[in-house]
């Protein structure tokens, strides 16, 4: 089965990524496939290369990015909902004349289109609020 | 970039917050646009607070929000007309149709099942 995954929940703060996450390993696990992860909303944050957890918690953002490496995951931060926020890659940065960019790898800015493209391709799209 | 679209899915886009509190409610607006530039048949239910959202007179000026309620009145022009709004958060709430940016349906908590089912995807928000 396809699946793509939503997640509007910032890390540390809600459990929605980390369930999240926890479910794309199971689904992968499981042999389906994973079309899409997108971030909105607050789960933008998700995509912060600055992340700098507590060295024996779980570093969610690394996680992520570890995990899209060996699946080769497609994850798609919104560019409208991680601007607003400061969620820059180097292009962006460059753009709006700022002084850095925090874009983890694995990571793309991309339009909304991606989200709606995934649920029209995918057999569930799965929401993880926040 | 020409890429081949798959047939329209319908869509339900599920809203329950009220409209400021949060910034999910304009975000889920912009995905309903979006989805509809994509030709997909869609749905809109409000539930819970998210009935607010479609509330005449709205002004957040004074805490610096944008208005965004208005979009809701271009949402025909975009072919979105299937819009449900739930009895009981209606009522609990004190509000009527006629206190609505746009016409929508009444739909009972009990007929919602029925209406998920129909869908090929559910967003919720």
């Amino acid at each position: 089965m396809i699946f793509s995954l939503a997640i509007y929940g910032a890390p540390f703060s809600s459990q929605s990524s980390d369930t999240a996450y926890q479910f794309a390993c199971a689904l992968l696990e499981q042999g389906h496939s994973l079309h899409r992860v997108f971030f909105y909303h607050d789960g933008v944050y998700n995509g912060s290369t600055l992340a700098t957890p507590p060295q024996d918690e779980r570093n969610i953002p690394a996680s992520w990015s570890q995990l899209a490496e060996q699946h080769g995951l497609d994850l798609v931060i919104c560019v409208a909902a991680g601007l607003r926020r400061g969620m820059l890659d180097a292009t962006e940065s460059d753009r709006w004349e700022k002084p850095s960019h925090n874009l983890e790898q694995g990571f793309t800015l991309s339009g909304l289109g991606q989200l709606i493209e995934a649920t029209m391709v995918s057999d569930r799209m799965i929401t993880f609020g926040n | 970039m020409t890429e081949q679209q798959p047939d329209p899915k319908k869509i339900l886009f599920l809203n329950r917050r009220a409209p400021y509190g949060s910034s999910l409610p304009r975000e889920a607006l912009d995905a309903v646009l979006m989805a509809s530039a994509f030709g997909q048949e869609i749905t809109l239910v409000f539930l819970e607070d998210g009935v607010f959202q479609l509330k005449k007179q709205q002004d957040p000026s004074n805490i610096e929000m944008k208005n965004f309620s208005k979009t809701f009145g271009a949402l025909a022009l975009y072919g979105v007309e299937s819009v449900y709004v739930e009895q009981r958060s209606m009522e609990k709430r004190g509000l009527t149709l006629d206190q609505l940016l746009i016409p929508a349906k009444i739909i009972q908590s009990s007929e919602l099942g029925a209406l998920l089912e129909e869908q090929d995807q559910v967003l919720s928000f």
